[in-house]
């Protein structure tokens, strides 16, 4: 059996084998860690070894041990007499999946988006530590404090390992899907360092998407939330060129977008637009759908995407959106109508000096013809972005508007 | 998000300081230390010897020639920094905030997003 393949069985297995262990032991940052390091020692052996007969038991085993002698050690630190703890190693109980309720706790709300992410990654996703670290670009030191901070803050804030109910249970799902939609922007958004690493992130938030579209297939945020990523990942070979500068979406070669990502992605999207509620993620992945079936970007339905954007804006105002909106509306009704738009957005303070409402102005002063204004804005927008992509983007954008001149 | 906080010196000020005022900027900075580890939002940090101490190299004609330092013919100069991985500006912000130095009327506290990053950050 090669890597690749125990490393994804492993990725597979983590938070079964969490779950097992928690729902026997409760104390998850214990249990926790304890599968942790029973997953390095499987990556270590079975590779050497073979795979065990039943690997989830394996690890169940394995990590119970751990967790015990972690008990004993604790206890000889705290009263030095013998203290006797029987080694009890948990029933496995095939067919419970508790990746929601290991979520929910991993995306507990007294943590920050940076802590709810690595754990995740950590808890659901199997990976290690290491792993984690290597693809948000800091030490392991950092991540692994990172980690055991977030533990910490679970365990004081005394969860119980179980699924919250009614409205808190909707609240907390929302929770989770921000942090995958978190997970799958490091990755989609990878701009510099080891961009190999990063890019597995969005794969691994997929990953966990599914898992949660598995266990939730009825709710539409959920389903619009894999659907989102699944039609934005299948645009990853058309986005960058060899060189790695970025190719904006009506430029993009589509014959490049991944057909069956794509696919995939519509049939979620047309399946759950018949449902009760319409969310912002549904709504994204639909706008994001309606790009998909184009063949050109000359035959996007843009009256559609600006509809879409129109009952977005709705739901959950964001001047994001209505950027995002301006964009369709210069389509539909030409770039002066845009550039309308875009003017509401000045007196937003989250928007001021924002490179994309800055790009975008540049884009549309462009289409209208005022070159002197767009190289303007084209300039200002490349100082303001923290992505070397996006800047020599909009660089090379200044340099053409200004040799059209 | 990964910031540089840069700790701008100016060594007058910090000579006109107090041994009591030195020793409660180094124990600030032992705090923040301690702080920004276990959060897990600490790269690195490092702090510069004196700008007297520095060469300029430049290369004309082909041929390296060094000169005495500092560069900038300035007041102020860049003692050392941290390299943090925070939530976002505010929290970075916050966190700037926290460094002794900022609370001392002659030092500089400047806070900038990383922009590019490679090589190993592990020592």
């Amino acid at each position: 059996m090669t890597a690749p393949v125990i490393e994804d069985l492993l990725r597979e297995l983590t938070p079964q084998v969490l779950g097992a262990l928690v729902r026997r032991h409760g104390q998850f940052e214990g249990c926790e860690d304890a599968v942790q390091e029973a997953v390095l020692a499987a990556t270590v052996q079975w590779p050497a070894q073979g795979l065990p007969d039943n690997p989830r038991g394996w690890l169940v085993t394995v990590a119970s041990r751990r967790l015990i002698d972690q008990i004993r050690s604790d206890h000889a630190r705290r009263e030095r007499e013998s203290a006797t703890v029987t080694e009890v190693v948990p029933e496995d109980v095939p067919g419970t999946d508790d990746t929601l309720v290991l979520l929910f706790l991993c995306c507990h709300p007294a943590l920050t988006a940076a802590s709810q992410t690595a754990l995740t990654l950590r808890a659901v996703g199997g990976l290690t530590t290491a792993e984690i670290a290597r693809a948000f670009l800091v030490p392991e030191a950092t991540m692994a404090a990172r980690i055991s901070r977030a533990k910490q803050r679970i365990k004081d804030a005394g969860s119980s390992f179980s699924l919250p109910d009614g409205a808190e249970r909707e609240e907390r799902l929302r929770v989770v899907l921000h942090v995958l939609y978190l997970i799958f922007n490091e990755g989609y958004t990878a701009s510099s360092g080891s961009e190999l690493h990063r890019a597995d992130l969005a794969r691994d938030a997929i990953r966990l998407a599914r898992m949660v579209h598995a266990q939730l297939p009825e709710d539409g945020e959920v389903t619009g939330l894999l659907a989102l990523m699944l039609l934005t990942h299948a645009r990853r070979q058309a986005r960058t060129t060899a060189a790695g500068d970025l190719v904006p979406l009506d430029e993009q070669d589509r014959t490049k977008w991944d057909r069956g990502l794509i696919d995939e992605g519509i049939k979620l999207v047309k399946a759950s637009l018949a449902g009760p509620a319409l969310g912002p993620y549904l709504l994204q992945a639909a706008i994001a759908a309606t790009h998909a079936d184009a063949a050109t970007a000359g035959e996007t339905n843009w009256p559609q995407v600006h509809a879409l954007y129109l009952i977005l804006e709705r739901i959950a105002p964001n001047p994001m959106v209505t950027l995002n909106r301006a964009i369709a509306l210069a389509e539909t009704e030409g770039p002066l109508a845009g550039l309308a738009l875009l003017s509401t957005l000045d007196s937003d303070e989250r928007m001021a000096g924002h490179h994309r409402l800055l790009s975008v102005r540049a884009h549309l002063l462009e289409k209208t013809g005022e070159t002197a204004a767009a190289y303007e804005h084209y300039r200002r927008a490349a100082k303001s972005t923290a992505s070397i992509a996006e800047q020599r983007y909009l660089e090379s954008r200044a340099s053409r508007v200004r040799t059209s001149e | 998000m990964q910031f540089l906080i840069s700790l701008h010196i100016n060594p007058a000020v910090l000579d006109a300081l107090t041994d009591e005022e030195k020793a409660a900027i180094g124990a600030g900075h032992g705090t923040f230390i301690e702080g920004l580890k276990k959060s897990g939002e600490l790269i690195t940090t490092q702090a510069l010897v004196d700008p007297s101490q520095a060469a300029v190299v430049s290369v004309r004609n082909g041929q390296p020639v060094v000169t005495d330092g500092p560069f900038l013919e300035s007041k102020e100069y860049v003692g050392g920094f941290y390299l943090i991985d925070c939530e976002n500006k505010e929290r970075a912000i916050e966190l700037a905030a926290q460094i002794p130095d900022a609370a001392i009327e002659g030092l500089g506290v400047e806070v900038r997003q990383v922009m590019f990053a490679d090589g190993q950050l592990e020592a």
